[in-house]
């Protein structure tokens, strides 16, 4: 698991990292004969520099071999140093605290807390960020732990000078990691690839043979678009070749997971509209608004428990579904019930009462978009190979939808309310003289299909903005799903919306965004004119 | 007893009339008319300026008005409806009879209300960045044209940071196209291959950026230096950079340039996984200027929010309502056809610590400024250029538009002058 760079939590967590980092041993590239005084020299161009004056100093820290160096090398990084505006001193701070601790650069001791205004934050740009990122991954090529090397020798591999491939070769001798010793084989073959000798390439390239690392792919490139002997340029292109199948493989593997995920926002947002307009045949446009009240409540929720996103998060899932089911039951009880069997009527209506609903959202809650923060573990990625990594909060979602189906399905299979559902949905009349309350049973029906909605707008909280439009960006394809999947079928929906998911992402390279979505929906109009009942129509009496 | 009464009344009448001429006097108002949408899609964005314009009428109120007479706002909502903007833009001139209004921020509203002020004759200051190709006597165009925003930003990409490779990822409408336009034709000129260009259009509030972000990861794996120039509007950034995110895309690999997120878009986002992506404008809220503090502190207190964030359109309304101010107190009058000539040249201080002036072609001069993402999200400048930019109507990249040139000052008169055949065409 990969996931995103995120600042240390605390200033306890701060503080550990900073002390592992300083006991570190660390090997710069030539050893300065005064480490401390060229270190203070380097940290004196920090705090006064410009850009250019901090990335001599960066400079500066690396090389002097200095104990603290790859610790005020990372706070700078994280954004974690400052400056005491008063005296000048250069300290370590996390600001998400106030007053906020601070710990000396230069003597290690905790200072007194002070007040965020007083410190000045030593900024750096994306120039210097690279900078960085390569004077730590030199510096990380002797950490003890296995996957940093590996990723260090990752990085310094992208652009390999003599310098730093004669540093990975001394490392080859001693390092006994599988892992690493493969990255720096790899980088070593990649280095090969440049040498003079025809030998020393042709060894290179049968060791690089279907290695996926995007480096390897450009230097071989490289190696064919220049004059090169014909035995190394056949061998250079069959390497090539296998690593282009593969490619071409992963990436089929890649669409088919982005069509997958796609599908599945788009089977959870219909799922409650397969309900309400499936079984009880009420065209909801209200729908994409309780969609946009779920996700309005995992907003509220994460007030409510801000130190705690993940639990609140779980949390949302009964509570949206409360929240949207009652106002559900409200919309039902207070206009539908008044309508049925008048769909014109029942979609302007609604369709006013989704108007309503927005602007009351935007009275409350102010037109600006609310921001939903993702707990760490659903920001990320899950990282199979060099050039396949899966988005964990799709994958997540992917899971999450399946379980509203499986859930929703087993209750309208096995419990009695989905009995007294599917009764009063296939023949009304026949199920009232059994005894069965229609219109209770209408009422929680709607209920049932707009809580479903509240906790698909939990799940796009996750991926989208939740603010008052979040609903009409849903509400169309929502209607498509049910249409093309076929009214009142549940596995229809689901069939339906993963396929649609996966036909539009095959589509998106090939045609672009906005006429892959175009091309979607002329397909389902022919469809429908072929097939007006959906992929699994209703069989039987009840498709009357 | 009757007529004793009508002289009482009289006498009355005008000893009140000599004694309060002056207040008689103020209680007639310059009314100035906001056109900004407070409810639709747009509410998002145009609240903010509406919020803004109150502000600056009330300030200059407590100043003592204009021209001695107090100002007095009217708020329309067009409510994010193009048509409707044309509709509320004739109630406020025919009706209210506005002296000015100030409003629009998509360019199919402003392009809605065009033919409207153009009828009336009335003053528009459209306040956001756009696609330039147009210069209309009615319309003061206090934000962005490209050549202030969209080429000083691919130049630092190229020179500064070496970026050889560009995606132009855009939101399918008007501005993105033309900008993008403009963009590739420069970039080709400066000798940039067609394959090293991928250009990618979605539409408006796209939330699934799986195959995009992906599509341009592996467009950025070549070697070479990649960068996204992002024309992406409003909404559909959220998902795309928290798609960036996930996929492990960061600042120092591929950095992301930004036409349309400010601060205000940002306060919607967790920032940390977007630290050292860039945005290029004309004003940020970080801007080190005692202008901007005392901007800001009016602000924050008119709004009674120490959260809210100031942003680039915010700026400039600021700049336009003051420049009409001043051509207002300058010709003496609101009647709009002295206005629009008075206030070509009239110079004003920017928020960026500057002076920005009205140019003949009504667009005005300003400094455009790159900023990288902070983690608090905001921005920090990392690069600006070296004087005040003047805003070109018509770009000198597209075929067709670089010969015109805009200059309504009188003899010529003309919105988009031929210099090559020496013809006006069209707007006059």
């Amino acid at each position: 698991m990969q996931s995103a760079p995120s600042s240390p939590c605390s200033f306890k967590t701060l503080l550990i990292l900073i002390l592992t980092a300083l006991l570190l041993p660390l090997a710069g590239p030539g050893h300065a004969e005064d480490p401390k005084a060229q270190f203070t020299e380097g940290t004196t161009l920090l705090i006064q520099g410009d850009f250019e004056q901090k990335r001599n100093g960066i400079q500066k820290i690396a090389t002097s071999g200095d104990k603290r160096a790859k610790a005020v090398l990372m706070a700078l990084q994280d954004g974690n140093l400052f400056l005491v505006k008063k005296d000048n001193t250069l300290v370590y701070a996390n600001t998400e605290n106030s007053p906020v601790d601070i710990m000396s650069v230069f003597s290690g001791d905790v200072l007194k807390s002070v007040k965020k205004r007083k410190l000045k934050k030593i900024t750096i740009n994306n120039t210097l960020r690279t900078q960085l990122k390569d004077v730590l991954a030199k510096i990380d090529l002797n950490s003890p732990d296995a996957k940093v090397r590996e990723e260090a020798v990752n990085k310094l591999a992208v652009s390999l000078t003599p310098e730093s491939s004669g540093l990975l070769s001394e490392l080859l001798e001693t390092e006994t990691n599988s892992d690493v010793r493969d990255a720096l084989t790899t980088a070593m073959a990649i280095a090969d690839l440049r040498s003079p000798d025809n030998e020393k390439k042709l060894l290179a390239l049968s060791r690089l043979q279907g290695n996926l690392n995007p480096t390897v792919r450009n230097e071989i490139q490289r190696l064919i678009s220049e004059k090169q002997d014909i035995s190394i340029r056949n061998k250079a292109e069959s390497v090539l070749s296998t690593i282009e199948a593969k490619t071409t493989l992963y990436g089929l593997a890649e669409t088919i997971f982005f069509g997958l995920s796609l599908g599945s926002v788009l089977v959870l947002a219909a799922i409650g509209l397969a309900i309400t307009f499936g079984v009880i045949g009420v065209i909801n446009m209200a729908h994409g608004e309780l969609i946009m009240l779920g996700a309005y409540t995992t907003y509220v929720m994460q007030q409510m428990l801000p130190n705690s996103i993940g639990i609140a998060l779980f949390l949302s899932i009964p509570a949206a579904f409360i929240v949207s089911g009652l106002t559900g039951i409200v919309i039902e009880r207070s206009v539908i019930r008044f309508l049925y069997g008048r769909p014109l009527e029942t979609l302007l209506a609604t369709f006013g009462v989704s108007l309503i609903l927005q602007q009351a959202v935007r009275s409350v809650f102010s037109p600006l978009n609310r921001s939903v923060a993702s707990p760490a573990w659903m920001s990320g990625s899950l990282q199979i190979n060099p050039i396949l990594s899966l988005t964990t909060n799709r994958i997540t979602i992917l899971i999450f939808s399946l379980l509203v189906f499986t859930g929703l399905y087993l209750l309208l299979k096995k419990s009695s309310i989905g009995l007294q559902v599917r009764a009063v949905s296939q023949n009304r009349n026949m199920a009232r003289a059994m005894g069965i309350r229609a219109a209770k049973v209408d009422a929680l029906t709607f209920g049932l299909g707009s809580g479903i909605a509240g906790i698909a707008g939990v799940a796009l909280s996750q991926l989208t903005n939740v603010g008052p439009n979040l609903g009409q960006a849903y509400i169309i394809d929502s209607f498509m799903v049910v249409v093309f999947g076929g009214v009142g079928n549940l596995w229809g929906t689901l069939i339906g919306g993963l396929s649609l998911g996966v036909a539009n992402k095959f589509l998106e390279p090939w045609a672009g965004a906005v006429l892959a979505k175009i091309l979607i929906l002329v397909f389902i109009i022919l469809f429908i004119q072929k097939r007006p009942q959906g992929l699994f129509p209703q069989k039987g009496r009840a498709a009357g | 007893m009757k007529s004793k009464l009508i002289a009482i009344s009289v006498a009355c009448a005008l000893t009140i009339g000599t004694l309060f001429s002056s207040q008689v006097m103020a209680a007639e108002t310059i009314k100035v008319g906001i056109l900004h949408s407070l409810s639709g899609t747009m509410a998002i964005s145009e609240t903010t300026l509406k919020d803004t314009m109150l502000m600056l009428i009330d300030e200059q109120n407590k100043k003592g008005g204009l021209l001695g007479k107090q100002l007095e706002a009217v708020v329309v909502d067009p409510a994010s409806d193009w048509p409707l903007f044309a509709e509320k833009a004739r109630e406020l001139i025919e009706k209210e009879k506005v002296a000015a209004v100030f409003g629009c921020w998509t360019s199919v509203s402003r392009k809605s209300v065009l033919p409207v002020f153009e009828e009336l004759n009335n003053l528009l200051f459209y306040p956001v960045q756009y696609e330039g190709e147009e210069s209309s006597q009615n319309v003061f165009y206090t934000g962005a044209a490209p050549n202030q925003q969209a080429i000083p930003a691919v130049d630092y990409l190229m020179n500064d940071m070496g970026v050889k490779r560009w995606v132009l990822a855009g939101t399918d409408y008007v501005y993105p196209r033309t900008t993008n336009k403009i963009l590739e034709a420069y970039l080709k000129a400066k000798g940039v291959a067609a394959e090293d260009i991928m250009i990618n259009y979605t539409p408006f509030g796209h939330s699934d950026w799986q195959s995009i972000v992906a599509d341009i990861k592996k467009f950025g794996s070549l070697g070479k230096k990649t960068a996204v120039v992002s024309t992406i509007n409003g909404d559909a950034n959220v998902p795309f950079y928290k798609e960036l995110g996930n996929q492990g895309i960061t600042a120092d690999n591929i950095p992301v340039v930004a036409f349309s997120v400010g601060e205000e878009e940002l306060s919607g986002i967790d920032t940390k996984p977007l630290v050292g992506h860039l945005a290029a404008w004309n004003y940020f809220m970080s801007v080190d200027s005692e202008s901007n503090d005392a901007f800001i502190e009016s602000w924050q207190k008119f709004i009674k929010s120490e959260k809210r964030v100031t942003n680039d359109p915010m700026e400039a309304h600021y700049i336009g309502f003051n420049m009409w101010i001043k051509a207002v107190e300058k010709a003496g009058t609101t009647d709009p056809s002295a206005v629009q000539d008075a206030i070509i040249g009239v110079t004003v201080p920017n928020l960026s610590g500057g002076y920005s002036a009205m140019m003949p072609n009504h667009h005005i001069t300003k400094p455009v400024l790159i900023g990288e993402i902070q983690d608090n999200g905001q921005f920090e400048v990392v690069w600006q250029t070296a004087g005040m930019v003047v805003g070109d109507a018509w770009s000198d990249f597209l075929e067709g538009s670089k010969d015109l040139i805009s200059d309504w000052r009188k003899p010529l008169s003309c919105g988009n002058y031929n210099v090559k055949s020496g013809k006006c065409s069209g707007q006059q």
